[in-house]
């Protein structure tokens, strides 16, 4: 489609049926940062890019802002093509990482920026930046400058400069990774609550997977560029489709072993001396293989798979234990426990064979 | 007490380390000022006030205060003008940036006599600039471009371009290029940017650079005499200074004449910086830092 000048100045309303993002790549020199992510948003959905430093996630979010141009693959609003259009023609709201606002400004002045450009009234502009402001609960500092205000209080000018156009979409550049725990944590309920509000499809770069997992409607594990799962938090949680995901979910506890023997829903896994029941990832046959465990599904007592061992290190972490544990046959546990258990105290612990994930490798 | 201890209330030696710096701004800026303030006053005929009213009944000297402001002042506005859009252009670190500014920093190092010598053979009659262009049939004769006005402005251009835009360039690398991201997912195309987020942010730095290029432009000298015409079109007052000192041996009305030349450019300096308190001064970040 052909973009009409000023088709930007119109406000777009949050009426749009998807957002779809068709095997977008994007190389930088010979490397592919982003490699064919294929993505369907729907309206008002909440999606989470998830993954460590490098994994392309930041990068499909400047390509999703128009702030990078793709490499190959096409971005549609609807039935309109995006991909071929400046950032101030998508007309996205962006939170950047650092905030990114304009320190000459002052608070007012920074949420109203997008309005002005829009080239609105200014008695329009005046009531909507006060909506705003209202909505992230800064009225009693409309009048300061950025640089006065603490971190908290930037987020929520960032998160109200960008929601105030009344966007499409969305996105946020790890917004959280600057704050300091509490905020985080506030901020976080802060997000949900303005989401739950506005109903914005909005889409949410993190590397943290609590975050990831706790706001978003469905998550993108990406890692080399490459979506390696795109699921709801709960499947990623329970079934993480590959190890890379697994790792990424928690699964601290990684056994390299052997598969001996496959029966339907439980395959015999190996690892030196520990021998343990667990359920098979994906198609499985006798052989090298991998299981992992997350610490908090081994648990103490006798049970199914049942280890003993003795504690080797103990961290109070208030509402439970982490106990490195080492196996009598010799491999070393991450586990936590309930009770207080003491250095060198032996213990026999059981996991569940679900909770035991097996992959094949390579 | 242990010298050097925390606690220690007395004498900090560590201020020590000024004395230098101190004594060098007394020998060779206070005192050579106040020496030059108390010869101005000094006159063999008349009151205190006499070489100040000389100054500004006879139109041999005070014609150079408008004739250097209509020398400095272009060239220092030229020089902002071709700063500023080429500093925006290569804000980013690139290849190019490097390039540019190692070519820049040549002239500087070059100084104004060496740079004004070139130009006398460069922009002349017979010379490469003018030859081009009439063998290129884009004017019938060559175009005098030396030992006049027009001469002094291109050499003030060239010696004060890489200054200004060096100094440009410092200052709009320190804003950051985020801002102008946000600006622009926000609705703001290039020249909105520009506009609303660089221009603010650099304003301040701008009035400095244009200070800085313009003192010097004021104080020209060099390149007046040898590519100007120093009797009559670009007499400047750096001239009248010089002559008064040099061809009257009236060393109390050369003072005079620097007195007045320095406070010709304290009032620009003083009307910019005061403009740029209409400005936000303050770190050109996206975040407290």
């Amino acid at each position: 489609m052909v973009l009409r000048k000023g088709d930007f100045h119109q406000p777009r309303g949050g009426g749009f049926g998807e957002l779809k993002l068709d095997a977008i790549s994007r190389r930088f020199g010979g490397l592919f940062a982003l490699d064919g992510l294929s993505l369907t948003i729907k309206h008002g959905e909440f999606i989470a890019l998830l993954g460590p430093s490098g994994c392309g996630k930041s990068t499909a979010l400047n390509c999703l802002a128009g702030l990078l141009p793709l490499t190959s693959g096409s971005i549609w609003l609807d039935d309109r093509r995006i991909d071929t259009m400046r950032p101030e023609e998508r007309g996205f709201g962006m939170i950047f990482q650092n905030y990114a606002l304009f320190p000459h400004m002052n608070v007012r002045k920074n949420v109203g920026f997008g309005l002005a450009m829009r080239r609105m009234p200014k008695d329009e502009i005046r009531r909507r930046v006060d909506d705003a402001i209202g909505l992230v609960q800064l009225e009693a500092h409309a009048e300061k400058l950025p640089g006065q205000l603490s971190g908290g209080q930037q987020q929520r000018v960032a998160i109200a400069r960008a929601i105030v156009i009344e966007p499409p979409v969305v996105l946020m550049d790890e917004p959280l990774s600057n704050l300091d725990a509490k905020l985080r944590l506030e901020m976080r309920s802060e997000i949900k609550r303005i989401h739950h509000e506005l109903g914005r499809a909005t889409v949410y770069v993190t590397h943290d997977q609590e975050e990831a997992l706790s706001l978003a409607d469905r998550v993108v594990v990406m890692k080399d560029g490459v979506a390696q799962q795109i699921g709801s938090p709960e499947a990623l949680y329970n079934r993480p489709a590959n190890l890379d995901v697994a790792l990424f979910m928690g699964y601290r506890n990684v056994l390299e072993g052997r598969v001996d023997r496959v029966d339907g829903e439980r395959v015999s896994f190996q690892c030196g001396a520990l021998a343990l029941t667990g359920a098979p990832q994906g198609r499985i046959d006798p052989g090298a293989a991998t299981a992992v465990i997350r610490p908090d599904e081994i648990e103490i007592g006798d049970g199914p798979n049942r280890v003993e061992g003795r504690a080797e290190t103990v961290e109070y972490c208030g509402r439970d234990y982490l106990v490195d544990f080492v196996t009598d046959a010799g491999a070393r546990l991450h586990a936590r426990s309930t009770e207080r258990i003491n250095p060198g105290e032996r213990v026999c612990w059981h996991v569940p064979a679900e909770r035991v994930l097996v992959y094949s490798v390579g | 007490m242990t010298a050097g201890s925390l606690h220690d209330s007395g004498f900090d030696r560590t201020v020590l380390l000024i004395v230098p710096g101190v004594l060098f701004v007394l020998l060779l800026f206070i005192y050579p000022f106040a020496y030059g303030l108390f010869l101005s006053f000094t006159t063999t005929n008349g009151g205190i006030w006499a070489n100040y009213a000389r100054f500004f009944a006879e139109p041999r000297f005070f014609s150079t205060i408008g004739i250097t402001f209509w020398i400095a002042l272009p060239a220092t506005l030229v020089n902002l003008a071709l700063a500023i859009p080429m500093a925006f252009k290569l804000r980013r670190p690139t290849s190019a940036q490097r390039i540019v500014t190692t070519m820049l920093v040549v002239p500087i190092t070059l100084g104004t006599v060496l740079v004004a010598e070139g130009l006398l053979n460069y922009l002349g009659p017979q010379g490469w600039f003018n030859r081009l262009l009439v063998d290129m049939h884009l004017i019938a004769s060559p175009v005098r471009l030396t030992h006049n006005y027009w001469g002094v402005l291109l050499s003030l251009v060239i010696t004060g371009f890489p200054f200004a835009f060096l100094l440009t360039l410092s200052y709009i690398t320190g804003i950051d290029p985020v801002l102008a991201q946000a600006a622009s997912t926000l609705g703001a195309g290039p020249a909105r940017q520009f506009l609303h987020i660089y221009f603010p942010l650099l304003a301040p730095g701008l009035a400095i650079t244009f200070c800085l290029a313009f003192v010097q432009a004021f104080s020209v000298f060099p390149s007046a005499v040898l590519l100007g015409a120093p009797a009559g079109p670009t007499r400047v007052i750096s001239i009248a200074a010089y002559q008064a000192a040099f061809e009257d041996y009236d060393y109390a009305m050369a003072s005079a004449v620097a007195m007045i030349m320095g406070l010709a450019q304290l009032a620009v300096v003083v009307a910019v910086l005061g403009l740029r308190g209409f400005f936000y001064r303050g770190p050109a970040g996206g975040a407290k830092g």
